[in-house]
């Protein structure tokens, strides 16, 4: 029972944090409908400012935190205005082809400024070392990592189900010609959403980088496994990317813990089987 | 007519200067996810040819570097190739990983070309082709005196986990078989996916096991990080279980990014860059300089610094005129005073014969990390060729 309970508490942690990185590319490619490949790429960058401004002008981390997330901002804005806008509504391959290639411009110039070299995001005291939780303990930054996740849910449901903002960039999305003639401003709705599908990015791979640590090759090395979130949970769907990401990180670290030879079979073959009933994804809209 | 002279003597000079221009080529991750370590290769390679000039007798050294960013044998062969027969390199060098070395193995013989081993690890490529030359070490070399040090320290009950693949299980058999000679049980034994990210549930498998110490293997880069510090924060460290490992879990240019949570970890090594020699102080005064940024340098650096060392020595004993087979017997029995200590090369095997040295990772007053080196293992040759046969 009590292994029951710690597997739990690590399931839970792990899938917060895929969850809090890999909703703002659900928000993209469910409701932008843009195959956003340079996702990654943009949760490092929210990494490598929240190292350079903890680590070596030595802020506080909640600063570093917020610098990050806007510092991305500012870095996509220009992004969106001139390469991203231009593939809104074309091919996928023509979207996957123009997001991977500034994936790997970004993993180049981060070689190049930042080095190959791990950066960490030193964190405060009060979130280092591991909590005592009755049964067994846990790593504080964990904890934080799940509260932040039930936060990110919750404001991002609210956002979009519940507030005009929502309402209009459901409108665009849904039909981008009635929504203009109705007097939406659908060109700053779509670069409002970018920037906070980008700002969640950045969020996340601050919040998650003690278990996905920052350097160059970030950009590609989990974005399988955020596709794989995105695509289980149905694009676009929050409750369905919040599903996901709870029953593949249970299934993962049940996996990891009873029989780690096996690796990601297990990981896979529940992947496989969800697709194969909900080929659309767990709650995922119909075109 | 004078002119003519001059002009005919010149060609003859630049003639004989180039036939002595000796091409030795580099084949190692000079770009992608290991580049840190193709830059290393540079590093020691850079240094060697600063301090010592990159003349051999009348020769000039030249050296051409091939990227191959990761492990990938076909690209590894195809470079090889055109580095022979195009460019008439005399020796090929680096290879970091062990497929893209085996898979070169096979033309050496055609080509009479000796291969220098910079640091794939893996016992078995010194058999593959009698002209193949090592100057790093072999996870067995480097794993076998911590199981050693374990027992000496009481450890009765241990585990190993270690990631899936090549040089994860040859140092958990490693681990396994010098630790059960030692009179030590091995309660259980892991393999994780190259790819795991959360290393908490192994990590409360290891505690559930009852092991008093666990012996970790893994690539160095992200991975280590990750699961160093669930080895502190699943509370590993208060329970007492020990951790053991080699060196490449905490090579240097790691050890800032893992930072605290790595103090007091037990690896086994062959170098660690705070060994204290003047040799060695020379090499890292120089690595340093060519490699640019200090933090980066790291052991295969001095894999390379040896590396060429030895093939001054082959072309030395050559006088430049490509010979592979008299160039690999003129090192057999080589011994000289590396960076890293006293080596020498095994006659039977071609391989490194070193000091391995137990380190503790140390906060230093400069408020850096290091491996500070705080027993030795004379001499050891390597007996993972032994245990295979």
């Amino acid at each position: 029972m009590q292994t029951f309970f710690s597997i739990g508490v690590d399931a839970l942690a792990y899938g917060m944090i895929l969850f809090v990185i890999s909703i703002g590319l659900s928000v993209t490619m469910g409701l932008m409908r843009v195959v956003n490949l340079a996702h990654g790429a943009f949760a490092m960058i929210g990494g490598y400012i929240a190292s350079y401004a903890a680590r070596d002008l030595g802020l506080a981390y909640g600063v570093a935190v917020i610098l990050a997330v806007a510092g991305t901002i500012i870095i996509a804005v220009p992004l969106e205005r001139f390469l991203y806008r231009r593939i809104y509504g074309a091919p996928e391959l023509t979207q996957v082809l123009m997001t991977i290639g500034i994936t790997f411009c970004v993993i180049g110039i981060a070689n190049y400024v930042f080095g190959p070299t791990l950066k960490t995001i030193p964190l405060p005291s009060e979130l280092q070392g591991p909590v005592d939780i009755g049964f067994r303990t846990i790593a504080a930054h964990k904890l934080f990592a799940i509260s932040c996740g039930i936060g990110v849910a919750f404001a991002l449901w609210y956002l979009i189900e519940r507030t005009s903002f929502g309402v209009k960039l459901r409108a665009s999305v849904d039909n981008t010609a009635m929504a203009a003639a109705l007097g939406v401003r659908t060109k700053i709705v779509y670069a409002a959403s970018f920037a906070l599908a980008v700002g969640l990015a950045a969020f996340g791979g601050v919040i998650g980088a003690e278990l996905l640590p920052v350097e160059p090759y970030y950009a590609l090395r989990y974005m399988v496994t955020f596709l794989v979130v995105v695509s289980v949970g149905g694009a676009g769907s929050i409750p369905g990317a919040l599903i996901a990401c709870l029953l593949l990180g249970a299934i993962d670290t049940t996996g990891r813990y009873l029989v780690p030879e096996y690796g990601e079979f297990f990981f896979y073959l529940a992947v496989i089987a969800i697709v194969w009933v909900f080929p659309r994804g767990l709650m995922g809209r119909a075109k | 007519m004078k002119k003519l002279i001059l002009a005919a003597a010149a060609f003859l000079m630049t003639a004989s200067a180039y036939a002595d221009v000796i091409k030795v080529g580099v084949i190692g991750p000079f770009s992608g996810p290991f580049a840190i370590q193709g830059k290393n290769f540079k590093a020691g390679i850079d240094a060697y040819l600063a301090t010592h000039g990159n003349k051999v007798g009348e020769n000039t050294i030249e050296i051409l570097y091939r990227d191959v960013p990761q492990p990938d044998p076909a690209q590894s062969k195809a470079l090889a190739q055109e580095l022979v027969v195009k460019e008439g390199v005399q020796y090929l060098t680096g290879f970091y990983f062990t497929p893209d070395a085996m898979a070169v193995t096979p033309l050496l013989e055609q080509g009479n070309v000796p291969m220098v081993i910079m640091n794939a690890a893996t016992s078995a490529i010194v058999t593959k082709s009698p002209l193949v030359v090592r100057t790093s070490f072999t996870t067995w070399q480097t794993s076998a005196p911590m199981a050693k040090t374990a027992r000496e320290r009481g450890v009765e009950k241990a585990i190993t986990v270690v990631s899936d693949y090549g040089p994860g299980v040859d140092a958990e058999n490693a681990f396994k078989t010098t630790f059960e000679k030692e009179g030590g049980t091995v309660v259980e034994s892991i393999r994780m996916p190259l790819s795991t990210n959360d290393f908490s549930p192994i990590m409360q498998r290891v505690r559930d096991s009852g092991a008093q110490a666990v012996f970790a293997f893994l690539p160095s880069g992200p991975t280590t990080l990750g699961f160093v510090k669930a080895y502190n924060e699943n509370g590993l460290k208060q329970a007492g279980i020990q951790f053991l490992a080699p060196g490449d879990l905490t090579q240097e240019s790691d050890l800032p990014a893992i930072g605290d949570a790595g103090v007091g970890i037990l690896t086994t090594f062959h170098y660690s860059i705070a060994h204290d020699s003047p040799e060695n102080k020379a090499f890292v005064a120089a690595a340093q300089k060519a490699i640019g940024n200090p933090a980066e340098l790291s052991f295969p650096s001095v894999s390379a610094y040896d590396g060429m060392f030895v093939i001054t020595k082959m072309i030395e004993a050559t006088g430049g005129k490509q010979d592979a087979q008299k160039a690999v017997d003129a090192v057999k029995d080589l011994a000289w005073e590396s960076p890293r200590g006293p080596v020498s090369i095994d006659p039977e095997t071609r391989h490194i014969t070193q000091n391995i040295y137990l380190r503790e990772v140390a906060k230093g007053d400069d408020g850096g990390y290091y491996n500070k080196e705080i027993k030795t293992f004379e001499k050891q040759p390597d007996p993972g060729l032994a245990a295979a046969k």
